[in-house]
C-alpha cells in the first residue's frame, strides 16, 4: 500500500476553503478537527477528473472520524456517536500538539 | 425547417383548428433533458459509445439479494467474513459480484457496541452491484442532510431505535468508496442455512435504517 502523509490515529484539520470548482469536501467538516480512522489506497483526484484530466497523480484518501457533538451544536444523542467521512489528502493538515 | 410557418393553432389539412396534444407519454424534467442532451452530444462527438453507456447502466443493475447473500455467507463462514471486512471488493468477487474498476468497496460490521448508517451527502453514492439502484429516499435532500446531523431521529422514522449504549456511526461516502453494512446476525438463527439466512436480510439493513428480520419471518 502506498504510504500517505497520515496514519490511523493522527489528528487532522480539514482545510476551510471553498474553491469554485467541483470538490468532495462538504461544508460541515471544513475547519473541523478529526482523527484518521483508516487509510485507503490513492484514488484519482475528482477535482481534476471533473475537467477531464484523467491522468493526474492519484491521491491518498482517508476515512476521518469526528465526534458528532463537535460537528453540531444541537446534536441530540450520546457523546459516543461519531461520523466518518472519506477525505482526499490535500484537504487535510496535521494538527500541532498545542491545538489539540 | 421549411418556410412554412408552423403555428400550432392554425388550421391543419384535416380541416379543424386544434392544438397538438400537450405532451408525449413521458414528460422529461429540465434536468433529464439536459442530461439526455449531454449524453447525445458525447456519443455524437465520439467521446463515449452507446455501448459504454449501456454497460455502465447494467453495472448498476444489481439486486439487494446480492448483498443479502454476501451477508449470509459472512454469518456462516468466519474466514469469508474476515476477507470481507479487510478487502470487500475481492471477497464479493469470489461470489461473482463485480464492481466497476473505478470504485472501491468497504463493508463495515455492526456490533453490540456500534451501529452504522450510510449516506452520501454530496450525491447518492451507493453499492449498486450489491444493493441494486438506490431507493428514492436515499437520494432525497432530506435524508442526505438529516442523516448526518440527526441520524437517530431519521432511523426512528424508519422504525429503528438504537439504544444510547450503542454508538451510532454515520458514514458519509464522499469519495470513490462504496459502503455496505454487515448487520448483526439475529438471535435464534443458529440452525439456519445460508440460503435461509439470506432471506432475513432486507436492503435497508445493509444501509443502516433497519435490522435483519427475526427467524420466524420465514419459518411461519
Amino acid at each position: 500500500m502506498t504510504r500517505g502523509r497520515f496514519a490511523p490515529g493522527d489528528q487532522v484539520l480539514v482545510r476551510d476553503e471553498d474553491p469554485p470548482h467541483h470538490h468532495r469536501t462538504p461544508w460541515y467538516i471544513k475547519g473541523r478537527i478529526g482523527k484518521v480512522d483508516a487509510v485507503y489506497d490513492p484514488w484519482p483526484n475528482p477535482e481534476e477528473m471533473a475537467f477531464g484530466k484523467t491522468n493526474g497523480p492519484k491521491i491518498p484518501v482517508y476515512r476521518v472520524e469526528f465526534d458528532q457533538k463537535d460537528l453540531w451544536d444541537t446534536y441530540q444523542g450520546p457523546k459516543r456517536d461519531r461520523l466518518v467521512i472519506d477525505i482526499f489528502e490535500h484537504w487535510l493538515e496535521p494538527v500541532e500538539r498545542s491545538q489539540q | 425547417m421549411s418556410d412554412h410557418d408552423h403555428d400550432h393553432s392554425h388550421d391543419h389539412q384535416h380541416g379543424h383548428p386544434h392544438r397538438h396534444p400537450p405532451a408525449p407519454d413521458i414528460e422529461l424534467s429540465d434536468r433529464a433533458k439536459r442530461s439526455l442532451a449531454i449524453q447525445e452530444l458525447l456519443v455524437e462527438k465520439g467521446i463515449i459509445g452507446q455501448d459504454e453507456i449501456r454497460r455502465r447502466v447494467e453495472e448498476q443493475r444489481g439486486s439487494p439479494m446480492n448483498g443479502a447473500k454476501v451477508v449470509a455467507r459472512a454469518w456462516v463462514d468466519p474466514e469469508f467474513k474476515e476477507r470481507l471486512l479487510t478487502d470487500a471488493r475481492a471477497a464479493v468477487a469470489e461470489m461473482g459480484f463485480e464492481f466497476p474498476d473505478d470504485t472501491g468497496l468497504v463493508v463495515l460490521e455492526n456490533t453490540e457496541d456500534r451501529h452504522h448508517l450510510i449516506v452520501c451527502t454530496l450525491c447518492s453514492c451507493y453499492p449498486g452491484a450489491l444493493l441494486g439502484p438506490p431507493p428514492d429516499w436515499y437520494k432525497s435532500l432530506p435524508y442526505r442532510s438529516r442523516a448526518v446531523n440527526e441520524p437517530r431521529s431519521v432511523m426512528s422514522e424508519f422504525g429503528l431505535e438504537i439504544g444510547e449504549e450503542r454508538e451510532v456511526r454515520v458514514v458519509d461516502s464522499t469519495a470513490e468508496l462504496r459502503y455496505m453494512i454487515l448487520p448483526k446476525r439475529p438471535a435464534g438463527t443458529e440452525g439456519m442455512s445460508e440460503e435461509e439466512l439470506a432471506e432475513l436480510v432486507p436492503r435497508d439493513s445493509m444501509i443502516g435504517v433497519a435490522e435483519p428480520m427475526p427467524p420466524d419471518t420465514i419459518r411461519a
